[in-house]
């Protein structure tokens, strides 16, 4: 002790004390965050992505999902909701939504495509929810089975979604959008997660042989080619009718004006 | 009164053959027959009712419309053979469509328009054009005429003897207000009546319940909270096999929702849910379209057709729209490897409303 006595007062010590602090306090950092980048790592993110994930999640959507992501009345919790559900959500641009109605559209997207996985890991970190599909998994629409996939289609997805994908009207001002521009992983996820009003289509009950399938019919729907001319959003009667009365009846009346005028 | 005239018949027959102004006037007033030509209207003469020259270009022009359309006919018989029926070709605001399909329809569309727009063009430019009043008789005839038709009726009663022979009266009478029943009797032939087919589906006790479609047998973890699944009964397959018609998958068709135990406010008869999956017809009480159009945050189940609306959570009565019946529920539980099953038949007919329906 007197070795250390003689010397507590030379100027080396402040360093050494300094050093030895931030040994112990990395050492017990270390520790403590051992147990949090083990649950991050059990949905394969690693723990940058989470804390970057989390800084954007605290400035972006903890004021109406709330700062522990448990909800408001403005917003639902997120525990447990998956990567899957976050990456849809905001790289179809619906999130973070541009006013409160009846349903978040299809709008600009506001995250670069990195921030949307790091938030989407640290949202999976708060519970066990779906995860973004593999890219090899999607990618197998390519070689899918399009009249399975049509007939699946009919089944599960046209009632709401119209027999083209063009989308359709459901109750007080909600509506099923269009499937011209979603992106298969998109198409994906939205079976996977259940966005706002669609039902959830787990893999159990539409295997993702049947997704593949379904994603086939979709992508191939936007390049059918229309035998009888104009598809006017293939609506069906509703703008054929709009069509009809007006195009075609506003000829007709132009027409009879030309029969019914008088020449010089 | 008539064209008994010669000359009268010469001056109407010069009014189809290019006749002058003052000409067509005047062979009205001789002829005196048929419509007149307005008094009190200022009739204005064409350019090709004066100028020889613009009478031609007219009559040229008439002729293009006429040649044009027997051109765009020929177009349309050398599309016909020439273009492939599969050949698809971009046109701009139309897109991707039938090449065959598009030149045909053009060809016959331009010729038929065409000939349409020559007809009125020689119509306006080179048919006459004079102001005509036809003056119409009155309808209501004269005094004696109707006189003379009420004594011919009454005449007619007494001839008959319908008046007076009470007997011949009454018998025709009577034959005549039975021979409706021949004509309506053969109605009750009119294909099968309903008996028990409307009352009853595929579902029995025991029943497996399989996705649409692939007809994979299901768990109840198979299904997630806010899941749905189109399903119908695992024998379906081979009744429509059998039956060779959609008939049973159009009253068995169902789907099962999930929801969290706690959301369920009531259901059609005690714990008809296995753990929160709930299944209900799918066929609209309304007039019996395809409804899943389920809404998982509402729990509402929508109609495309008319907007009927149920809900699931609360027993599926309806909440919006012309269906008068709520949504048939249909009570399962799980078989002892774990699958889901019918506890039996539907309690009440699916589907639409019909006479002999006592629930």
């Amino acid at each position: 002790m007197k070795f250390l006595a003689a010397r507590r007062r030379h100027p080396a010590v402040a360093l050494l004390l300094l050093l030895g602090t931030l040994v112990a306090v990395t050492a017990a950092w270390a520790g403590i965050s051992a147990s949090t980048s083990n649950a991050a790592a059990a949905y394969g993110n690693d723990q940058t992505q989470v804390t970057k994930g989390q800084q954007l999640y605290a400035e972006g959507c903890a004021t109406c999902h709330g700062v522990h992501a448990q909800g408001t009345q403005n917003a639902p919790s997120l525990i447990g909701v998956g990567a899957a559900a976050v990456q849809f959500q905001v790289s179809t641009g619906r999130m973070p939504l541009a006013n409160l109605g009846s349903q978040a559209a299809r709008g600009p997207v506001t995250y670069t495509p990195q921030e949307i996985s790091d938030l989407a890991a640290f949202v999976a970190t708060l519970g066990p929810g779906p995860a973004i599909p593999a890219a090899a998994d999607v990618n197998g629409w390519t070689t899918a089975d399009r009249t399975l996939g049509g007939e699946l289609f009919r089944t599960n997805c046209s009632q709401c979604h119209n027999f083209a994908g063009r989308g359709g009207a459901l109750t007080n001002g909600k509506w099923a959008p269009s499937l011209m521009h979603a992106t298969p992983t998109q198409i994906w996820e939205a079976m996977l997660t259940g966005p706002q009003s669609m039902p959830v289509f787990g893999d159990a009950t539409i295997t993702p042989t049947d997704k593949q399938a379904i994603i086939r019919h979709i992508m191939e729907l936007r390049t059918d080619s229309n035998p009888g001319g104009l598809e006017l959003g293939r609506f069906g009667p509703v703008t054929e009718g709009l069509w009809g009365w007006v195009v075609g009846i506003g000829v007709l009346l132009l027409l009879s004006v030309w029969i019914g005028a008088r020449v010089r | 009164m008539s064209f008994s005239d010669k000359s009268d018949k010469r001056a109407v027959e010069r009014l189809l053959d290019g006749a002058s102004e003052p000409e067509i006037l005047a062979a009205h007033s001789v002829t005196n027959v048929g419509p007149q030509p307005a008094s009190g209207v200022e009739h204005t003469l064409r350019r090709t009712d004066v100028d020889v020259e613009s009478a031609k270009r007219a009559e040229r022009q008439v002729a293009m419309f006429f040649g044009l359309a027997a051109l765009s006919f020929i177009g349309f018989v050398v599309a016909f053979f020439a273009i492939p029926k599969d050949k698809t070709v971009y046109l701009p605001v139309i897109g991707d469509t039938s090449a065959s399909n598009a030149a045909l329809g053009l060809a016959m569309g331009l010729g038929a328009l065409l000939i349409g727009m020559g007809a009125i063009h020689w119509a306006k430019k080179l048919m006459s054009d004079v102001e005509l009043v036809q003056e119409r008789h009155e309808i209501k005839p004269d005094a004696d005429t109707r006189a003379s038709a009420m004594a011919q009726i009454a005449e007619g009663g007494l001839e008959s003897g319908l008046g007076h022979r009470k007997v011949l009266r009454r018998s025709l009478i009577g034959a005549m207000a039975l021979f409706p029943l021949p004509l309506i009797l053969p109605l009750l032939d009119l294909g099968p009546r309903p008996t028990g087919q409307l009352k009853h589906t595929l579902w029995s006790k025991g029943m497996p319940i399989v996705v649409d479609v692939t007809y994979q047998k299901i768990r109840p973890e198979d299904i997630p909270v806010g899941g749905l699944v189109d399903a119908v009964p695992a024998v379906l397959p081979s009744v429509e096999e059998a039956t060779h018609n959609l008939n049973d998958r159009a009253k068995a068709a169902i789907i099962l929702v999930r929801m969290r135990p706690g959301e369920i406010r009531s259901q059609q008869g005690p714990n008809w849910d296995y753990e929160g999956i709930l299944a209900y017809s799918k066929i609209c009480t309304h007039v019996g379209c395809p409804t899943s159009l389920y809404e998982q945050r509402t729990h509402h189940l929508l109609c495309p057709c008319h907007q009927s609306t149920f809900d699931l959570a609360d027993s599926g009565k309806v909440v919006f729209g012309p269906a008068a019946r709520r949504m048939p529920q249909l009570a399962i539980t799980v078989d002892a490897e774990g699958y889901l099953v019918a506890r039996g038949d539907f309690a009440q007919p699916v589907g639409p409303s019909f006479w002999e329906r006592t629930s």
